[in-house]
């Protein structure tokens, strides 16, 4: 068995030091070592987006990026969006919009959509279909999760 | 079903949009989900699959599994205690033979799909369990398959069970066969019926299988102690379903068996049979630890159940004014691998719709190598409205009709006796049409080249079935709730909703949670749109025994008769004393009388009828078959729309499952009978690209057996999806078409002649 | 997912003798979307992954009028179409590059591990290969330059050798006139592999009604994207108009050699190569109208 690497990274802000084996995803190790199971595992492949984090301030897909990886990254979390005792905006406009069911997608959604609406402060709704296409879910039929992003860029401006 | 509607017009809770009391832990991260669950101790289990759809099993060796580092236990089907004979009765599901149940979960003898089931591993990892469980070697001997319903009834078909008897209309056959049940409902004298048609249309559809494609993989904790008690945490739809299966499977008392339904991430009808829990807990006896299995995406679509693909002929008989007269369809849908599909459900629903004086439905229940089929949102409806829908628009295309009023001149309604027999109360079929006729996306014009404008209809029964609540009241006025019914789809709201509105007080002041099955009485599991209407009448009635109960100690407070003391609106007086729910809850905890706490149970009977209609709008690219949706809207008959945001969530989400199904969905088979596209990326449900805004109607008719008239809404919308997309791409191009899906592939193929 | 080791060089050297003396099966990591998912599901093995993302020379992105452009082969799609100037003049790149996948993908996913996927429906190929690209290619013994339509030799394969390694992928400098574009047929909308995928380039005469020459890249009917060389040079000195686009589309159909597949038959597949070089052209030539090299 290949030797555990210690990794350094800031999660959430915090500078956190972890051990992981190569073949461990940065989403295993979330979950699994560093008991951050918000993100989700919904396909381990990379077209669901259950499993979107930011790494860098990037969105990536954290079943697609070895916990290896995470080396020196600054990573972010859905653990990370409602700040001192406050749910954040985008947390606020899903659950006014109703825009989950399940809700295993909305962690995913959530942190595409931080993404998205820093890049795109205005999005047009094909701006938001586009980029949240990597976002599957099953449930809602995508137009309250469309709505609750139009306004959420709307009570953010 | 008993007349139990209170008439009320105005509501202080329903028909409110309250953020719902899970809201909070879905959006951070906090829910826990039964992947999430991290236990002492724990191992984790891994499966192996066939990599046949059809083979005999000649040996399983496991000692090199059992020879990893690591490695904890293994289990086979040898594991299961012997089940021979023996049938369990499960609520909807009926009788289910056990044999058949446990052989899905871990195959005895025979691999009957690619992806069944075989061993099992638990190890101290999932790494080294998926290593420990590629060394299991199975020795299998390759036979023939067929996946396809229609090969699967042929005499000279490979037969899945030798000792299968087709059950020919209560008779039972005396040849192998893989046609499990023939059965058939008549109405009338459809020969007669047929022979007074001015204009008969009769056409066959093929419709492929299709996954629910919950985004939640399906998971399990098993915790069997030695004392005998066995713990599971799941993902299931129904944790008494769940609890019942398990022990029945294991041959334990049900009483052994503890469920803890954990949060759900999306079933359809697809997490109610048990695929892990029971093999689960065999590793965790032979291991003594608590053993962990969550599937892979791949290992959900080959090992879980989708739904029936099918074969449909479809005719229909009517006058030149469109009245229909007399229908015929012969239905024949795939259950999989073991007997037991959605035939029964899809033969009662082929002409639910409408009023049809003569007519006969045959349906048969196919075996072959596929997956077990289960339930995927009104199971067995979609496929056939997807026939029946389209037949009736060629009627309409034929005799020149408006779509609409060819289906408002036959519509279903009170009264009207459905082929199977049972006769609609007050139901809000025409309804939906009217909304629709009136709708302003009927009303605007679709202009421009190769664009059409579909419309279609759809029927679900929509179940009772038992639920049990309980409440207490909180010192500062809030209720607990304790309910069964798991929550897919905030449930825990429209319930919580219904006794708020019971006793007056705010939807907040209620605190919903679902219980595991030793904290709350017997609950039918969640599906057949029976929770908001069932759960929710629990939950009236357990507001009524709360607010009875307030009204004696408020009586023991004032020192009068509980008969002078006055509620309304959640304000209890007497003479000028009042106090509301909360400042009476107050005065209680202070006082010496009893705390308040409420209990209830139901078991309504019936069907409580829904009825969507759903209109399409679509554009075809000629060049390469591709259908774009430019405009979509879901008219629904709801009863009464508790809570009115997640209403059109549902409608809006079955109306895009059923969208996925019409265009791009299905089980791509290659000639080896291989699922050749297991994966998000191939199968292809729609991503929020592909789809517009749904847009939604909602008719609220009321059931006339729930106190707020609640029908229950989860499943109709996904019935009409198919048909309407037909039906728009039929006025788009000119070409009918009667095979899903409608990919593009397809569709550039029929603009070619 | 079967046990391997993992190094991340600093330098193109040490990479070099990482991937040529390392024993068993060596595997590079860029962006991971395709290598993590095929060593999960055991559709590759290895014993050692190298991470090239820390190598300097495989994250450079150098673009300059009269040089063209030098793409670094782990540089992330995000940074090609974020590129101000790329999407001008490198449009078919760019429209390549925002539709691997998804979004979250293009945070990660290079062009060059596209390339070094060399899967026959890759994205990037066929627009590469109408840019007229070039692999630039290092080993402990030098470096050596391939033509991109070159790289691919069979599905999942390509020319690289034990201990090469993909550095940079260069284009020639596009000249005003000029325009390029990508697209495919996907039954989604996103998220889906390419049934077919073209990617055109063409140099208008200074009128922008003629074509001066063009180049046009094919994928996912043959075992490898190709070059359709008749097709390309045929078009040269042909007005640019759709009837000779659609004309270039038939010639391009003969060098499909599709299969049929849960994707599409092949019959589809190669009318589909007719109907996508018609649009990749037109919507190259609008833009060839409105580029100016500066």
């Amino acid at each position: 068995m290949a030797k555990k690497t210690v990794v350094s990274s800031t999660i959430n802000g915090s500078s956190t030091e972890f051990l992981c084996e190569p073949r461990q995803s940065l989403l295993e190790v979330l979950r699994d070592t560093l008991h951050l199971t918000g993100s989700k595992e919904g396909c381990n492949n990379g077209n669901c987006g259950a499993c979107t984090v930011l790494m860098d301030g990037k969105p990536v897909l954290s079943c697609l990026v070895l916990g290896v990886e995470a080396e020196g990254a600054k990573i972010e979390t859905v653990e990370s969006l409602a700040k001192n005792g406050q749910l954040a905006p985008v947390q606020q406009c899903f659950l006014e919009g109703a825009a989950l069911q399940c809700g295993i997608c909305t962690p995913g959604f959530l942190m595409a959509t931080k993404a998205l609406l820093e890049k795109f402060p205005q999005p047009t709704e094909h701006d938001i279909r586009f980029h949240l296409a990597n976002n599957l879910c099953r449930c809602t039929g995508y137009d309250k999760i469309v709505k609750s992003v139009q306004a959420c860029a709307t009570a953010v401006r | 079903m008993e007349d139990l509607y209170l008439g009320k017009t105005n509501y202080k809770v329903i028909g409110q949009r309250p953020i719902r009391h899970d809201g909070a832990d879905k959006v951070t991260g906090k829910a826990i989900y039964t992947a999430d669950l991290q236990l002492p101790n724990m191992a984790h289990g891994k499966l192996i699959r066939s990599p046949h759809a059809h083979a005999k099993i000649k040996r399983i060796d496991v000692s090199q599994a059992l020879a990893v580092p690591g490695v904890l236990a293994v289990v086979t089907a040898d594991d299961f205690p012997d089940l021979a004979e023996k049938i369990a009765m499960m609520g909807e599901a009926g009788a289910v033979n056990l044999q058949h149940l446990a052989g899905n979960c871990l195959a005895k003898d025979k691999v009957l799909y690619k992806g069944h089931a075989v061993a099992a591993v638990a190890a101290i990892n999932t790494h080294v369990a998926e290593e420990a469980a590629k060394k299991i070697v199975v020795e299998y001997e390759p036979l023939p398959s067929v996946t396809w319903v229609l090969d699967a009834m042929k005499p000279d078909a490979p037969i899945l069970h030798d000792d299968l008897r087709t059950d020919e209309l209560g008779q039972k056959g005396d040849k192998p066969t893989n046609v499990s049940v023939h059965i058939a409902f008549e109405q009338g004298n459809p020969a007669e019926g047929f022979k007074q048609a001015e204009i008969i249309v009769e056409r066959e559809f093929r419709t492929a299988s299709v996954h629910q494609g919950y985004i939640e993989p399906h998971a399990a904790v098993a915790m069997w102690n030695e004392d005998g008690r066995l713990k599971i945490w799941t993902a299931t739809q129904g944790s008494f379903t769940c609890r019942q299966q398990t022990a029945e499977l294991l041959q334990i008392p049900v009483s052994q068996v503890l469920v803890v339904p954990c949060e759900i991430g999306g079933g359809f009808g697809g997490k109610i049979a048990v695929y892990l829990e029971p093999v689960a807990a065999l590793l965790s006896r032979k291991c003594g630890r608590p053993v962990k299995m969550t599937m892979q995406r791949a290992e959900v679509f080959e090992g879980t159940g989708p739904t029936p693909g099918s074969y449909m002929r479809v005719k229909l008989g009517a006058k030149k004014d469109g009245t229909l007269v007399a229908g015929e369809a012969w239905l024949a849908y795939d259950c999989g691998a073991f007997p037991g599909g959605m035939i029964g459900p899809g033969s009662m629903c082929v002409f639910s719709c409408y009023d049809i004086p003569h007519a006969r439905v045959d349906g048969y229940d196919v075996l072959n190598n596929k997956p077990k089929v289960q339930a995927y949102r009104a199971p067995g409806s979609t496929q056939a409205a997807f026939a029946t829908e389209q037949v009736i628009d060629e009627l309409a295309l034929q005799l020149k009709l408006d779509p609409i009023e060819i289906r408002l001149k036959n519509a279903a309604k009170e009264g009207t006796r459905r082929v199977d027999g049972p006769v609609y109360p007050r139901i809000g079929f025409i309804e939906t049409l009217e909304a629709a006729r009136n709708s302003e996306h009927w009303k605007s014009p679709l202009t421009g080249k190769n664009r059409g404008r579909g419309i279609a209809s759809g029927f679900w029964f929509n179940i009772g079935g038992a639920s049990s609540c309980s409440a207490s009241v909180m010192e500062d006025g809030t209720v607990s709730l304790i309910e069964g019914s798991t929550d897919i789809g905030g449930t825990r709201t429209s319930i919580a909703m219904q006794l708020a509105e019971t006793l007056g007080i705010t939807s907040d002041d209620v605190r919903p949670q679902v219980a595991d099955t030793d904290s709350v009485g017997y609950t039918f599991l969640t599906g057949g749109s029976r929770v908001t209407f069932a759960t929710g009448l629990a939950a009236y009635k357990l507001g009524l025994d709360l607010q009875a109960q307030m009204r004696d100690r408020a009586a023991r407070l004032w020192k009068c008769s509980v008969d002078e003391v006055q509620v309304e609106d959640g304000t209890y007086s007497y003479k000028d004393q009042k106090l509301t729910f909360k400042e009476l809850a107050a005065k209680l905890a202070q006082s010496a009388l009893e705390p308040v706490v409420g209990r209830s149970s139901v078991n309504p009977e019936g069907s409580t009828n829904g009825f969507a209609t759903h209109i399409a709008d679509v554009e075809v690219d000629p060049e390469t078959g591709k259908v774009t949706i430019l405009r979509y809207t879901a008219i629904q008959d709801a009863g009464k729309a508790i809570h009115p945001s997640y209403v059109e969530g549902q409608m809006q989400g079955g109306a895009v499952q059923g969208i996925g199904w019409a265009m791009n969905e299905e089980y791509f088979f290659d000639k080896n009978d291989q699922m050749r596209n297991a994966s998000f990326l191939d199968y292809r449900m729609p991503t929020c690209l592909d789809v517009p805004m749904i847009e939604t109607i909602i008719v609220e008719v009321p059931n006339p057996g729930h106190p707020f008239g609640v029908r229950g809404v989860g499943e109709a919308p996904i019935v009409p999806p198919p048909a309407a997309m037909a039906n728009a791409i039929q006025r788009a191009t000119g070409i009918r078409f009667t095979d899903l899906p409608m990919s593009p592939p397809k569709v550039w193929k029929a603009l070619q002649k | 997912m079967k046990d391997f080791g993992y190094a991340a060089p600093e330098s193109l050297g040490e990479a070099s003798r990482l991937l040529q003396h390392a024993a068993g099966s060596v595997k590079i990591l860029a962006g991971g979307t395709d290598i993590i998912v095929q060593l999960r599901e055991g559709m590759r093995e290895a014993d050692l992954v190298v991470d090239v993302k820390k190598v300097p020379e495989l994250q450079e992105l150098t673009f300059s009028a009269t040089h063209g452009l030098r793409l670094g082969a782990s540089v992330p799609c995000h940074r090609v179409y974020e590129h101000p100037q790329l999407v001008a003049a490198y449009s078919a790149l760019v429209d390549a590059s925002k539709i691997i996948g998804g979004w979250q993908i293009q945070s990660r996913a290079s062009v060059g591990g596209n390339l070094c996927n060399s899967s026959p429906a890759a994205d990037t190929i066929p627009a590469l290969i109408a840019h007229h690209a070039w692999c630039e290619i290092a080993s402990p013994r030098g470096k050596r330059t391939v033509a991109v339509e070159q790289f691919c030799t069979a599905p999942g394969k390509n020319v690289l050798q034990k201990g090469e390694l993909l550095v940079a992928i260069v284009f020639p400098p596009s000249l005003s006139h000029s325009g390029s574009a990508y697209e495919r047929f996907i039954p989604r909308n996103e998220m889906d592999i390419a049934v077919v995928g073209v990617g055109s380039r063409v140099q208008l005469n200074a009128t922008g009604d003629t074509i001066e020459f063009a180049r046009i890249g094919v994928g996912a009917v043959a075992p490898t994207p190709k070059y359709a060389q008749e097709a390309s040079e045929w078009l040269a000195g042909k007005p640019a108009t759709e009837e000779f686009f659609a004309q270039a589309g038939e010639l391009a159909k003969k060098i499909a050699s599709p299969i049929s597949d849960m994707r599409g038959t092949a019959e589809y597949r190669t009318h589909l190569v007719g109907v996508m070089v018609k649009r990749t052209l037109l919507k190259a030539a609008e833009r060839a109208k409105v580029f100016i090299n500066h």
